[in-house]
Order: C-alpha cells, then structure tokens, then sequence
C-alpha cells in the first residue's frame, strides 16, 4: 500500500502548480477568492491561457488537440486549479458536449466543433432539464418534429448555467412519443440566435444570475445538427451524464475552504478569545477535517481504479453526496463563523465598512448558493437510488 | 392543564394575520424588503394604528400585554408574513424604557449592543462613554437605519451602562440584510448620550432574551408556512409517474421536519411561560439553541425535498429558507446559547 503520488505524478503535480502560480491572473484570483466572481471574460480568459499552455482539453485524446490525462491527472489539476482559486473549466463544451461529440458526432461535427471549443468562438449550454423533467430526466417534452432537412423545436429548458454567456446549446427533445419515454428522445444542436429562440435568466435565492430558461418557439434547426442517430439521444444522455460525474467529489473546493475557515476562525472573537479556541466551533471544524480526510482517500481510491482500467458502476454516487455534503458543511461553518457580520448583502458598496475580514463577506451566499450542489447533477436523492439499485440487485 | 391562548391574545393574532395577509403579502415584503430603505414606512405607521407595540408594554406602563405570551403571539405572525419591519428593536426597547408612550406611538427605537469583537456577549463590549460622550462603534445592529432613538450599551467606569440618544448624532451607515430587512453600522464619535442605566448587564440580557424568544417565534411563524408549502409541493409534484410524496425516502424526511418544528413550537411555549421568572435565562438560552437547529433543518430540507425551485428568488421558500438560517446570526447562534446551557450545568443549574 501506497498512498502517495508517483514521481510522474509528484513532477506533474509541481509543473501545474508552478504555472498556475505565473500565468492565472491575480485579479480573477481575487475574485474566485472573495465569492464576487469570476465574471464572464475572467471564465474566457482563463481558458484562453490554458489553451495557449495546452491544458485547457487535458483530458481530450491528443487527436483532437488534448493530452490524454487520465483520471489522476486531472484530479491533481482541478485540485492545483481549486487550491490557487483559479476559476473551474465550464463544463458544458469541454467536459461534455466534447466526449459525445468525439464518440458518437460525425467527422464533419468533430471537425468543425471541437476546435471551436477549445479556441472559446463556442459557448456551450446544456439543455436537458425541463419545468416537469428534473430528476425525472426521461418525461421531457420539448418536441422536435422533421419538416424536411430541418427539424421545428418547441418546448422549453430550465436551469440552464451561463445560458447568458452562451452562443450555443445542446438539447435532448423528443422526436417520437411512443414507446417507452427514453426510446424517442435525440441530441440536438442548437444555435442560440435562431429565431424562436428565447433565453430569460433566473434569479437565485442569494441574488445572483446563473441559471436560466430557455423557451422554444417553431424553432428551424438543421437535421444535420443532430448528433448519433435519431431516437438514440439517451445513450448519449447516460454518457454525458458519466463525463460530468468524474471529478465530482470536489476535494479541492473543499480543501481550499477548510483552509480559509481555520484562518477566519483565527481572526474572528467569540466570548473575548479567537474563535478556533471556543471547543463547540472546533469540534465542528475537527469532525469535517476528519470527515475531509477520509473522503480525499475515497476519491484517491476510485480514481487509482479508474487509472488503471478498472470499471468504475455506482461508487461516484458515493463521492457525489458525501463530497457535496462535506462542502455544504465547510460553507455552514465558514457562515457560522462571522456571526451577525454574515448578515449584511454583499455589495461592493459595503467592502470599504470591512464589516468581515478580506474575503468573507460573501459567506452567507455562498452557503445559499451551494444549496445547489446537492440538488443538480442528479438530486442526492436519486444518486442514492443509483447506488440502492447496484446494491440491491443480485 | 391549557394550551390554549387567551381570547384577547387569540384575537390580537387573527388582526395580526388578516393585516398582514392583506397588505405585507410575500410580493409586496420582496419588493421592500431588498431595497433602501428596507422596510415600508407606510406599513409601520398601520401597525403603530393597530396598536401593534401596545401588546408588547406591560400593563403598568399603560401597555395592553409585554409577556412572554404576548411576544410570541405577535412575533409568530410577523414571523409567517416574513415582515422586515424593525419590530424586534421596539420590543427590546420595551422593557429597558422606564415612559413607554413614544414607543407605543410609533417612535422606532433600536438597540445597538454587538460589535465586531463582541457579537453576542455583552462582557466584551469596548465601545465607551467618558463624561457622557460616546465612542466606539456597533456593527450590524438591526432596524439601525430605520431607528429614531438609539439605546446603547456602552462600558463606563467598568460597567455595562445603557444610553439613550436620537439615532441622528449618531454616524450611521445602513445596508439590507441577506435575508431583508434593514441593518447597519453605527459610529459613535464623542457623541452626547443620555445615561439611562449605570448598570445596565442584567436588564440588557434580559432585554436580549426576550429578543431572541421573539426570533423562536418569528422563526415558529415562519417555519408553519414552510411545512404548508412543503406539504404541498410534496403532494401535487409529480415526478417518476407519481407524487413525490408517494416516495418513502420523502415521507420519513418530511416527517422528521414535522416533528422537529413541533418541538420547536413546545420550547417557545416553555420559554414564554417562564418570562418574569427565574428560569427565563435559562429557558430563552434552551429555545434559541434548539430553534436555531431547528429552523436551518427545516430551511436545508425544504428547500432539498423541492429541488432548483427552492433556490430561486422567485418562489417564496427560498426568502423563508434564508430568513429561518439568519435568525441564528441574532442574539447568539446555537453554539453561543449551548455554551450557556454547559456553564449553568456547570454551576449546578
């Protein structure tokens, strides 16, 4: 047994943190650290400095422009990318448009989409949820009918992150309705300035602007933006669903955030002394660090599994609850932390008062926000169903 | 044995419901409560005209109530309608002030006690008064913006004293809360106050225990609407071909809520009843420790049992989920209020 990185590994894990360091500007550092941002052109220009470097489609095959990282590679880069508080890799072209495409896109989509990713022309958002279809992903309704070499969509999607941002949407509609609901679902391409097409944001419960709707009205979308075959979009839904799963523990968040709530308990007073020293709050702290701790082996575990070809079933279930649910923890006790001072809403307005120390005022927030982790992604409860399944099947 | 309210305490609560539930609805509460000046002037001046402060003024101060009771049955429908009005101060006020009539009449009084250093405890407080000028300064002291009239703790001499003084000799920065409301910081310069109270310790913690039973009921209050909006989502909300209340994973959830709040509901009555005694101390520690656990259960599970719908700013849910977390943040949090609950087992309580 040996829990500790390879030389490999330990030089990678080195050259990351040392580019990070030189080439992540200290400003959209700044913001990731103090919960204001990043802003949009701090999530662009971040994945233009790593695409310069190369990094940006790490775990992409070098055929399309990648460098074939495999599970502990990129973990040891979203880790590095956590702990320096660079900004996350939107997800939605990289990490899951991308594998579909390479997988089941013609050579035509792949040519002409995946060097649009990776250079940032595309903004990419997901379009799968649906106001009646959330967990329930199989009971969407948005229709695709054929009229010709087009298709006409109508329907509507929801939650859809950064839909303000993006030029570009990839939907899974309805292109026949009998049968069982996931043989008449399909992969569509759909591109944001059609006419029919509608984004409206929705305000989350701590005031910020992430998600959105997306309304579908007689939108004309070129059969040939579909991606595999017709009625086959839920293969590729479980397959894209699979991609956004690794990774999914989070430790670096986490770790990052232990971190910063140790030295905010050093700073802030309880009862005249420094709140680290009050037994009930550490006590708090020390459960979740031990709880850290054993969790970052877990995830260690199933990636050292997955590195060496092993088949991973259920087990990211595991790290998606316990991994949101020990961040959610971290974001209770960092709020806990500042007392009344968590309070006020956060504005810039109120920076200058330094009501909390440097890069706390967005605390309370944060937890709110991050209710959201447990719920997206597949809800905690339907990754518990998953797991139940794979243990109660013989 | 009777759990029951008396009539008048039961008709003060349909007043107060039918007013709120008419002209504080959730709409018009968002649209005030987020932005300067974080409450609605107009709305105040209807609840003076109900004599909405009358029932938190005991009876030989010209009031019609101040009990614990009294506190309760108008915090709980505050609560419910998640009013950003800055009531609690008037009633901390309430029992520090010797003539009560301005209070009654609507004058807004705020109490300024926490600091940076000393959110909650009233032993670490630096702020100081020499020859009856103030300095220092109190951070998110609630309804500060709002306030007409100051009462601040303040050290003199090595006591806590209590002030008095028109919020406007103060320097006052006001912002919204997260959850609503108005807050602010409060700067105090060389600035003239009027002593109230030399030693002022013991009747500040009893003021601030009768606040944080207020906040056990507003949180009460607030957590009834939750479970009803729960109850509802859970059975009109179809997913997998079914309601999502048909899934036992859900019910047993939903259950646990249900019993936790009427937990939560018995140790506010326990509380009430105990004011004026003893054991109030000891009582209003045991309901803010347990209703702060209570009410971010309640918030955190209502808000997973609905999904992404729980998260938006749109559906009510989410302003009670984040007003139900806050109310730990006043008075003392859960762990403050536990701490005192060891250190009476300590001495013998």
């Amino acid at each position: 047994m040996d829990l500790s990185f390879s030389p490999q590994e330990l030089a990678f894990q080195a050259e990351v943190r040392a580019f990070i360091s030189k080439a992540l500007p200290k400003d959209i550092a700044a913001r990731v650290a103090d919960g204001s941002g990043p802003t949009r052109d701090d999530m662009h220009n971040w994945h233009a400095i790593l695409n310069d470097k190369g990094w940006l489609g790490g775990t992409w095959p070098a055929a399309h422009g990648g460098c074939d990282w495999g599970p502990i590679k990129l973990h040891i880069f979203e880790e590095e990318s956590a702990l320096a508080n660079a900004p996350r890799i939107v997800p939605f072209g990289l990490k899951m448009l991308a594998p579909v495409l390479m997988k089941f896109g013609s050579a035509a989509q792949q040519s002409e989409l995946l060097p649009r990713i990776l250079d940032g022309r595309d903004w990419w958002c997901q379009g799968y949820s649906e106001p009646g279809a959330g967990s329930d992903l199989a009971s969407l309704k948005t229709r695709a009918e054929r009229d010709g070499d087009h298709y006409i969509v109508n329907g509507q999607k929801t939650w859809t992150t950064y839909g303000q941002y993006a030029n570009r949407i990839f939907c899974l509609v309805r292109t026949r309705s009998d049968g069982k609901p996931q043989a008449g679902i399909s992969f569509l391409l759909i591109d944001l300035d059609t006419p029919g097409v509608e984004m409206r944001p929705i305000r989350l419960i701590e005031g910020g602007f992430e998600v959105n709707e997306v309304f579908f009205t007689d939108v004309r979308v070129p059969v040939a933006n579909l991606v595999g075959a017709e009625n086959d979009g839920w293969t590729i839904a479980k397959y894209l669903l699979g991609h956004e799963r690794t990774n999914i523990a989070g430790t670096g968040f986490s770790v990052q955030a232990l971190a910063q709530i140790k030295a905010l308990a050093r700073t802030v007073k309880r009862n005249g002394k420094p709140l680290i020293e009050n037994p009930l709050f550490a006590a708090r702290l020390a459960e979740t660090e031990a709880e850290l701790e054993a969790m970052k082996i877990t995830n260690l575990r199933m990636l050292s599994k997955a590195a060496a070809g092993g088949q991973l079933g259920a087990e990211p279930s595991m790290l998606k609850i316990k991994g949101t649910v020990i961040r959610q923890s971290l974001n209770d006790l960092a709020r806990r932390a500042l007392g009344p001072a968590a309070a006020p809403f956060p504005s810039e307005d109120l920076d200058n008062l330094a009501i909390t120390p440097p890069n706390h005022s967005h605390n309370a927030a944060d937890y709110f926000n991050n209710r959201k982790i447990s719920i997206y992604g597949g809800s905690n409860e339907i990754q518990r169903n998953i797991l139940a399944k794979g243990m109660m099947t013989r | 044995m009777n759990f029951e309210q008396s009539d008048d305490r039961r008709m003060l609560s349909e007043t107060l419901r039918r007013y709120l539930a008419d002209s504080y609805e959730i709409s018009h509460r968002n649209a005030v409560a987020y932005d300067a000046p974080f409450h609605d002037p107009t709305k105040w001046a209807e609840l003076t005209e109900l004599g909405l402060f009358y029932a938190l003024v005991s009876e030989d101060r010209g009031g019609m109530g101040g009990h614990g009771f009294d506190i309760v049955t108008v915090f709980e429908e505050l609560g419910r309608a998640l009013c950003p009005e800055p009531v609690l101060g008037q009633l901390m006020a309430a029992s520090l002030l010797t003539d009560a009539d301005p209070l009654m009449a609507g004058t807004r009084y705020t109490l300024a006690i926490g600091e940076s250093d000393a959110p909650y405890d009233l032993q670490d407080i630096t702020t100081s008064c020499v020859n009856g000028r103030l300095t220092g300064r109190k951070s998110v002291v609630y309804g500060a913006p709002a306030a007409e009239i100051l009462l601040v703790a303040a050290r003199q001499n090595g006591k806590i004293a209590l002030f008095e003084m028109p919020a406007e000799n103060a320097e006052i920065t006001g912002y919204g809360m997260i959850d609503g409301g108005p807050a602010g910081e409060v700067f105090f310069d060389d600035t003239p106050a009027t002593l109230l109270l030399e030693d002022a310790e013991n009747a500040l913690q009893n003021a601030m225990d009768r606040g944080a039973l207020a906040l056990c009921a507003e949180a009460l209050g607030a957590m009834e609407v939750v479970q009803d909006t729960l109850v509802d989502y859970l059975t009109t909300r179809k997913q997998f071909g079914q309601p999502l209340g048909a899934f036992q994973a859900l019910q047993h959830r939903a259950i646990d809520v249900a019993i936790e709040i009427e937990q939560a509901r018995s140790i506010v009555i326990l509380a009430a009843s105990a004011d004026g005694t003893e054991a109030f101390a000891k009582r209003a520690a045991q309901a803010k420790h347990l209703v702060g656990k209570i009410a971010r259960l309640v918030a955190e599970e209502a808000i997973q049992m609905h999904g992404g719908i729980g998260i938006t700013w749109e559906y009510p849910l989410s302003h009670y989920a984040k007003r139900l977390v806050m109310i730990d943040h006043q008075l003392g949090d859960t762990d403050w209020h536990l701490e005192r609950l060891m250190k009476g087992l300590a001495g013998g309580s």
